[in-house]
C-alpha cells in the first residue's frame, strides 16, 4: 500500500553519501511534500478528525462505541461498491449501473433463498449466484465498451435504466422479499466475541508485519535500495494501533457488542483488491491502460481484455455490496439500489483521491471516502438534521476534496514532478 | 561489423491505392552499425519502417533478417525476431515509474502471480547503467517527472532491454533541446558500439552526421543512394534528398532518371 511517490529517494544516480543524512532527509521530505502539494491522504484524515470532533459536540450519542459499530455496518455496502468504482476510474471510465446492479444482487440473493419458492438454495449458493450474475452483467457491459467502442457513460447509463426497470417489474408484483437465511443476514448482523476480535486484530497486524518484512528481505536479496525504512516501521505500528483500536472500541459497545463481521469483510476485500491492483501484472496493466492506452497497446497489453475484466470487477463488487445492504435490512423492497447509493460510491472513490481521468488512485481511497461520507451522514442524522442538509454537506465535502486535490496536483506540476 | 547484414530489404514496393509509397527499395543494416534513413516528408521513410515493424505488408520484395528470409505480419512477430521500434510519440505511461514502464507488458511474476518488483528494479538499474543513462535520479519516480531527453532515453532502454538485435528510432530528437539531444545521440552511438543494428530516422542532418556510419537517402519512394558518412558531405546528402536520382546500390543497376509520380 505504498504511495510510490518519492521526492528524495536514493536512486541510481545519487552519490552514496546520501544515505547518511537520513534523519534530516526525512524532515526535508516532509517539508518538500508539503511545499509541492504531495499531501496524499493527510488532508482527508485531518478533515475526518474535524468532522468527528464537530459531531461529538453537536450530538450526545454520536461519539459512542455503539454508534462506532453502527457506522461500520452502515458503510460496509457502500465501501464495497466504491472499491469497484476505483478500478473503473483507474481506467478513466465510469460505471453508472452499479447502484441498481447492487439492487439486482439483493434481489437475486433474496429470491434464491426464498423458502417454498422451488429454488430455495443454501445462503452461500444464493450469494454466489447473486455476485456471479453481477460480475457477468458488468463484464457484458464492459464488452460493449471495449469491443464495440460505445462510451462507458452511455453503456452504463443504459444499464442503470435497464436494471432499475427489472427491479421495478419484479418487485411491483412481489412487494417485499424477506431474507430468512441466517448466513446471508449474518453478513451485516454478526458480531465477533471479544476474544475473537482480539485474535482478528492480532492476525491482521501479524500478516501485515510479515508481508512488510518479506518485502524488505526480497529487496535486500536483490540489492535494491530500501526507501524510507522509518516509514515502513511507522506503517506497521499504525496498522497495529488501528486494528487493535477498532476492536477495543467495538468490544466496548453495549447493544451489538463486538467487532462486526461486515467490517472484517471490508478489510479482507481491501487487502485482496489492493494486492490485485498493486502487486500483480493485471493491476499494473490497469494503471497502464488508464495512463496511456496507446502505449499499453504497443507494449503488447490486451487492452480490451483489461477493460472487460475491470467492468466485471465493478459488477462483482456491486454484487457484494448489494448482498450486504440487503442483509442489513433482512429484506429487499422497491427502493433497493436506488437513492444516493451510486453517487455516494463514486464520490467516495473521488474524495479518497482517485482521479476521474484514469491512471491515478488507490483501492484504499474508496474506504477513506466511504468513511467520510458515512460519518457525515450518520453525524447529521444523529444531530437531527434533515436529508436535505446531508446532501448539501456531502456535496460541499466532495467539492472541497476534489478542489484540494486539483490544487495539489497543479503545485506538483509546477515543481516539475 | 559483420559481413551479413542483420536486416536486408530487397526490392520492396508498397502502394496505397494509386499512391506508390515505395518502389523497388533496397536497404540494409549491419550489426554494430548506425544506419541513418533520411529523406523529405513523404519520401517513404515511415512506410519502410512500418514494413519492417509488421504494421504494413509490402506488395512485393523480400525481407531478410540475419540472412534468412522472413515474413513479418504483426508487431509481435517483429519483436519476436528481435526488432524493436521507438516511436516518435513516446510510448510510455506517464503515471507509471521508470521500472514499471521498462517492464510494461512483460512483467516478471512468481507462481503466486506476484510481480517480482526487486528483480525488475535491479535489472532496470543495470540496463540503464550499461547504457550510461545516469541523469535519472530515481528509477522509482513517475515518467511524468522526467525531462524529454530522459524520457526518450527510457524509451530507448526499454526497446534494447529484450535482447533485441535491431533498434529502429523514429525521429528520437525531434522534440528535444540541445542538451537533451546530446544525451540521446550519445545513447544512439553506444547502441551501435554494443553491437546492435540501429536505424536512425531523422530530419536533422547534423545529428545524422554525428552518429551514423552510413546514410540511406529516400526520395519519392525510391532509394537514391547509400553514403558512407566519412566519404560524404552534408551538401551531397542534401542534394540527394532534394534532387537525387535512383543510382546503383550494391549491384543493382541504376533505374531510369525520370521519376513519374
Amino acid at each position: 500500500m505504498s504511495s510510490d511517490v518519492d521526492v528524495a529517494a536514493p536512486g541510481i544516480g545519487l552519490p552514496e553519501g546520501d544515505e547518511a543524512e537520513a534523519p534530516s532527509g526525512l524532515w526535508r521530505r516532509v517539508y518538500d511534500n508539503v511545499r509541492t502539494g504531495n499531501l496524499g491522504i493527510l488532508p482527508i484524515v485531518i478533515g475526518l478528525a474535524f468532522i468527528v470532533v464537530f459531531f461529538s459536540f453537536k450530538a450526545t450519542n454520536f461519539f459512542t462505541a455503539d454508534n462506532f459499530n453502527n457506522i461500520i455496518v452502515q458503510m460496509a455496502g457502500l465501501t464495497m461498491l466504491a472499491f469497484g468504482v476505483v478500478f473503473v476510474l483507474l481506467l478513466g471510465e465510469i460505471d453508472l449501473s452499479i447502484g441498481y446492479l447492487s439492487g439486482i444482487a439483493a434481489l437475486a440473493v433474496a429470491e434464491f433463498q426464498l423458502p417454498g419458492s422451488g429454488h430455495a438454495y443454501p445462503g452461500v449458493v444464493a450469494i454466489a449466484i447473486a455476485i456471479g450474475l453481477c460480475a457477468l452483467i458488468g463484464g457484458a457491459q464492459g464488452s460493449v465498451v471495449a469491443k464495440v467502442g460505445v462510451p462507458s457513460f452511455v453503456v452504463t447509463l443504459a444499464g442503470l435504466l435497464i436494471w432499475q426497470g427489472v427491479i421495478l417489474q419484479v418487485l411491483e408484483i412481489k412487494g417485499v422479499i424477506v431474507i430468512e437465511d441466517n448466513l446471508i443476514n449474518d453478513l451485516a448482523n454478526y458480531y465477533f466475541s471479544a476474544s475473537a476480535g482480539w485474535i482478528i486484530a492480532a492476525v491482521i497486524t501479524g500478516l501485515y508485519a510479515v508481508g512488510t518484512l518479506g518485502g524488505v528481505i526480497g529487496k535486500r536479496r536483490a540489492g535494491v535500495a530500501i526507501r524510507r525504512p522509518l516509514l515502513l516501521i511507522a506503517k506497521v505500528v499504525g496498522i497495529a494501533i488501528a486494528s487493535f483500536g477498532v476492536v477495543a472500541v467495538s468490544n466496548h459497545a453495549s447493544v451489538p457488542r463486538g467487532l462486526p463481521l461486515a467490517g472484517v469483510l471490508v478489510v479482507i476485500f481491501l487487502v485482496v483488491l489492493t494486492f490485485l491492483a498493486k502487486r500483480t501484472p493485471f493491476g499494473r496493466h490497469v494503471y497502464a491502460v488508464g495512463g496511456n492506452a496507446e502505449a499499453a497497446r504497443r507494449a503488447g497489453i490486451n487492452v480490451a481484455r483489461i477493460r472487460i475484466l475491470v467492468f466485471g470487477i465493478s459488477g462483482a463488487m456491486a454484487g457484494v455490496g448489494g448482498v450486504i445492504l440487503a442483509a442489513r435490512l433482512n429484506s429487499v423492497d422497491l427502493n433497493v439500489g436506488g437513492g444516493t447509493l451510486l453517487l455516494d460510491a463514486i464520490s467516495a472513490a473521488v474524495i479518497g483521491g482517485t482521479s476521474l481521468f484514469g491512471g491515478r488512485g488507490e483501492v484504499r481511497s474508496a474506504l477513506i471516502g466511504a468513511l467520510v461520507i458515512s460519518t457525515v451522514s450518520n453525524g447529521l442524522n444523529t444531530a437531527g438534521y434533515k436529508t436535505g442538509t446531508i446532501y448539501i454537506v456531502t456535496g460541499v465535502i466532495l467539492l472541497l476534496a476534489v478542489t484540494l486535490d486539483t490544487i495539489a496536483r497543479r503545485l506538483q506540476a509546477r515543481s516539475g514532478r | 561489423m559483420s559481413e551479413t547484414p542483420i536486416l536486408q530489404l530487397r526490392g520492396i514496393s508498397k502502394s496505397f491505392g494509386s499512391v506508390q509509397a515505395l518502389a523497388d527499395v533496397d536497404f540494409e543494416v549491419r550489426d554494430g552499425e548506425v544506419m541513418a534513413l533520411v529523406g523529405d516528408n513523404g519520401a517513404g521513410k515511415s512506410t519502410l519502417v512500418k514494413c519492417v515493424a509488421g504494421i504494413n505488408t509490402p506488395d512485393s520484395g523480400e525481407i531478410l533478417f540475419d540472412g534468412k528470409p522472413v515474413h513479418i505480419s504483426s508487431p509481435k512477430e517483429a519483436a519476436g525476431l528481435g526488432i524493436e521500434i521507438v516511436y516518435q510519440d513516446l510510448a510510455l505511461c506517464d503515471n507509471l515509474d521508470v521500472v514499471q514502464n521498462m517492464y510494461l507488458g512483460r512483467e516478471e511474476r512468481d507462481w503466486l502471480w506476484r510481480l517480482k518488483e526487486p528483480l525488475m528494479e535491479q535489472r532496470t538499474a543495470e540496463t540503464l547503467r550499461s547504457l550510461s543513462v545516469t541523469t535519472i535520479r530515481s528509477i522509482r519516480q513517475p515518467v511524468a517527472s522526467l525531462s524529454g531527453g530522459q524520457r526518450q532515453s527510457v524509451a530507448v532502454a526499454k526497446a534494447v532491454q529484450w535482447n533485441s538485435k535491431l533498434v529502429i528510432l523514429d525521429e528520437p530528437t525531434a522534440a528535444l533541446g540541445v542538451a537533451q539531444t546530446r544525451q540521446v545521440l550519445d545513447l544512439v552511438k553506444r547502441l551501435g558500439e554494443q553491437g546492435l543494428g540501429v536505424v536512425l530516422i531523422s530530419h536533422n542532418l547534423q545529428d545524422v552526421f554525428e552518429v551514423a556510419n552510413r546514410i540511406t537517402v529516400l526520395r519519392l519512394g525510391r532509394d537514391v543512394g547509400v553514403y558512407e558518412r566519412e566519404k560524404t558531405t552534408q551538401q551531397e546528402v542534401v542534394q540527394a534528398i532534394t534532387a537525387g536520382i535512383p543510382t546503383k546500390v550494391a549491384d543493382i543497376p541504376p533505374t531510369a532518371p525520370e521519376l513519374a509520380s
